[in-house]
């Protein structure tokens, strides 16, 4: 094979490849994705690059340890159908994880090539590549339903259709077990459905996840919002063995500042919601209407804020304010995605901190009155902590504004079932390894458990859970 | 999928609906609602339970066709189906005996205060319930509410049936005539609502609200339903339906409900364009 031909030398002299994109002044006319793929010619390249450590720093940083070098090499020699079914073996959603984990500070940051290269940005696009060959499949149309053991008869409810649950739903599945998803939203997916935005995650791809979970025989029940519906203990008299909750951090946080409650102040929550599940950006054509806005100004400096930012570009707004109360360096979200924000012409407004909302005479935001922060002293998260400049009040013109400061967790499941502990925060408490919480038979991962994460988290305990589920259906033991 | 049993209309607007929903009615109480979507581009709207047979596994709606989705819904026939319902969604009403309890209805709030109204009488309450409409043809039910109270006033904005005025004219007239109320709940218009707190905070009776505002999910998810309780923002969906009226923000929530007004106008004109059924 040619690829093993190359000495290291070599493979560090290789450029890193640049995934094409879509121009952003065409970007915010659309919702289309904007990393537009890595042809055939470009992932082999990129494959290429890697050095096949034998330690394999990058399995490490993954959470849910793809035998990344493996993939990689099969890409290299062209084998794209035994790469993808490599990465599969751990991951069922690389298509999603391909997208939205954050490689740099997982997998990519360990890597070697990037270390040597004295820059993370250069070290082997391990996303972009995931990405490549879960696309690869998708065009061949060739997706392979997994192999089900023989059928135990033992039932799983899956609360919550998001990334934790999927997981742990095809987990189990392939041990014979009878899986139940139920799902609050008309649609499965959780925040990869009314999250992220289309522009980031198209819809097909998640789709496209979920009837491969029901071709493999997951019973999926949407609009079944449990706690409500049914208690997980009248779950459990119906008949279930085991019990995951999936559901998510879904209670949105505010600022708990004047004004919050007027007309043009969303949650990042419901702004995103409307554009992404309910496909605000087609109405009227749908149904769901959402604010036409003009200056808008979302507030925080994460993931989340970003796609709240780049979604009122997208619906139309003018100006687009990213107001964050610390400095570019101290943001959470993704150097990728401030940069897609940065290119599409969001406003960053650094340093800042919004202390009231300002409404016109027919109760619309017409205004933020803001205070200039400078950093102090580094808190408990070893960020420099913001403190705000005496006497700077100024307020910014808005008709829109989004919170993005974070979720807390959804207090449904432990109201109605309070024999399930959880933190002061309202986080379930499970065990980390095996997710088990404190009442017999019933799991849980993902936001819940975590609080506010990442997809690729929510997985990682998936799968934890998945693998305690099956061993305690198999042995009955608690 | 949810398939239509029944449909009937009440008045030109407004009509009654039973939907198979066999789990929903099994776990339903009064004061419960659910959210629906009519059809694949449809929005998620809220609406109350009217009325649940476990047995048979229905549960009953009944809308006033005002916006682009309650019409599509209204085109609807026994048979067709809705294409999403989720429930039984929000905290069910608190019913204890408390003495005399008047129940408001406006409107098609007549419907979700019916099982409210039995849910009360069966637990010793002695139920006085008052019915308001524009006009006669917006009181509905009216049967069905005399069977669950011990006494019906109607009222009407225009005088065609019942006593010309508003049921807080009546509320005021039983005060006036010495009825000790231990506890009033109203439902229907946020501007009834609204008035009906004011009067019977002047007299300090205890007095319960059903709100009903614009939701998406209905599971504490989006925030869009909430109002300011006291000093608090409470969200509708699972802190509500029902609050204190005496501590609603009814203003900011009219002012909120109203958020959409012109879009809503232009969603109905597209949907009148493109056949309701979009």
């Amino acid at each position: 094979m040619e690829n093993t031909k190359l000495t290291n030398k070599e493979r560090l002299a290789i450029p890193p490849q640049k995934m094409p994109e879509q121009e952003p002044s065409e970007r915010i006319h659309n919702v289309n994705e904007v990393p537009l793929g890595f042809t055939e010619e470009m992932a082999v390249a990129e494959a290429e690059r890697c050095l096949q450590c034998k330690n394999a720093p990058c399995v490490k940083g993954c959470p849910v340890e793809v035998n990344i070098p493996v993939f990689i090499q099969f890409i290299a020699e062209r084998k794209f159908r035994e790469a993808v079914d490599a990465i599969k073996v751990t991951n069922v959603l690389p298509a999603v994880c391909g997208r939205v984990c954050p490689q740099e500070e997982q997998c990519q940051k360990p890597c070697t090539v990037g270390k040597s290269l004295k820059s993370v940005d250069r070290a082997v696009q391990i996303g972009k590549l995931e990405r490549f060959v879960a696309d690869w499949e998708m065009a061949q149309n060739t997706a392979v339903t997994p192999e089900i053991k023989t059928e135990t008869g033992k039932k799983i409810a899956i609360i919550g259709c998001g990334p934790a649950g999927i997981t742990v739903a095809a987990d189990c599945r392939r041990e014979g077990h009878t899986v139940t998803i139920f799902e609050a939203l008309h649609k499965p997916g959780g925040v990869l459905a009314y999250g992220i935005p289309e522009f980031r995650l198209p819809k097909k791809i998640v789709g496209r996840e979920v009837d491969n979970l029901v071709r493999m025989g997951v019973e999926l029940r949407a609009n079944m919002v449990i706690g409500k519906i049914y208690t997980i203990d009248e779950l459990m008299e119906n008949g279930y063995d085991a019990v995951f909750v999936g559901t998510g951090a879904g209670l949105p946080v505010f600022l708990n500042i004047p004004g919050e409650n007027l007309n043009g102040v969303y949650s990042a929550n419901e702004y995103l919601t409307r554009a992404n599940l309910m496909q605000a950006y087609s109405f009227p054509n749908t149904a769901t209407p959402i604010a036409r806005s003009k200056n808008v100004a979302v507030f925080g400096g994460g993931n989340v804020a970003m796609d709240a930012a780049r979604t009122a570009l997208r619906l139309g707004a003018k100006n687009v304010y990213l107001v964050y109360r610390r400095s570019r360096d101290e943001m959470p979200a993704r150097k990728e995605e401030i940069h897609h924000a940065e290119e599409e012409g969001v406003q960053m407004n650094y340093l800042q901190n919004p202390v009231r909302f300002i409404g016109d005479d027919k109760g619309w935001v017409s205004g933020v009155e803001c205070l200039l922060m400078e950093l102090g002293e580094p808190d408990d998260s070893g960020r420099r902590r913001p403190v705000p400049v005496k006497g700077s009040e100024f307020v910014i013109p808005v008709d829109t504004c989004i919170v993005a400061i974070g979720n807390a967790s959804n207090p449904l499941i432990p109201h109605t079932s309070p024999d399930i502990k959880v933190t002061r925060w309202g986080n379930i408490i499970a065990d980390e390894e095996t997710l088990k919480t404190s009442k017999k038979g019933v799991f849980a991962g993902g936001d819940i458990v975590l609080g506010a994460a990442t997809v690729i988290l929510a997985m990682g305990q998936g799968r934890r859970a998945a693998r305690a589920i099956n061993e305690y259906l198999a042995t009955g033991q608690w | 999928m949810n398939t239509i049993l029944e449909k009937e209309f009440l008045s030109p607007q407004v009509f009654r609906m039973k939907v198979e929903a066999p789990e929903i009615a099994k776990k339903r109480k009064a004061g419960q609602f659910i959210i629906l979507r009519v059809n694949e581009s449809g929005e998620r709207i809220p609406l109350t339970i009217a009325d649940a047979d476990p047995a048979a596994g229905w549960i009953e709606l009944v809308v006033q066709a005002v916006g682009a989705t309650t019409k599509a819904l209204s085109e609807k026939k026994a048979g067709d189906s809705i294409i999403d319902m989720a429930g039984p969604l929000g905290r069910p009403t608190h019913i204890e005996k408390h003495g005399t309890v008047v129940m408001v209805g406006g409107g098609i709030g007549i419907a979700p205060a019916h099982p409210i109204a039995q849910a009360m009488k069966a637990a010793g309450n002695t139920v006085i319930s008052i019915l308001g409409g524009r006009s006669k043809e917006l009181v509905i039910m009216e049967d069905k509410m005399r069977a669950a109270s011990d006494e019906v006033i109607i009222t009407t904005d225009d005088g065609s049936y019942g006593t010309k005025g508003l049921v807080t004219d009546a509320i005021q007239k039983l005060i006036d005539g010495g009825r000790k109320i231990d506890m009033v709940i109203a439902i229907g218009p946020p501007v009834m609502m609204k008035f009906v707190s004011l009067l019977t905070k002047k007299y300090n009776i205890p007095t319960q609200v059903s709100l009903n505002t614009i939701m998406i999910d209905g599971t504490g998810m989006c925030g869009g339903c909430r109002v300011t309780v006291g000093n608090e923002s409470k969200f509708v969906c699972v802190d509500g339906p029902e609050f204190d009226g005496h501590l609603v923000n009814f203003d900011e929530m009219i002012q909120r409900l109203g958020m959409y007004r012109d879009l809503e106008k232009e969603s109905l004109d597209h949907a009148c364009k493109i056949g309701l059924d979009r």
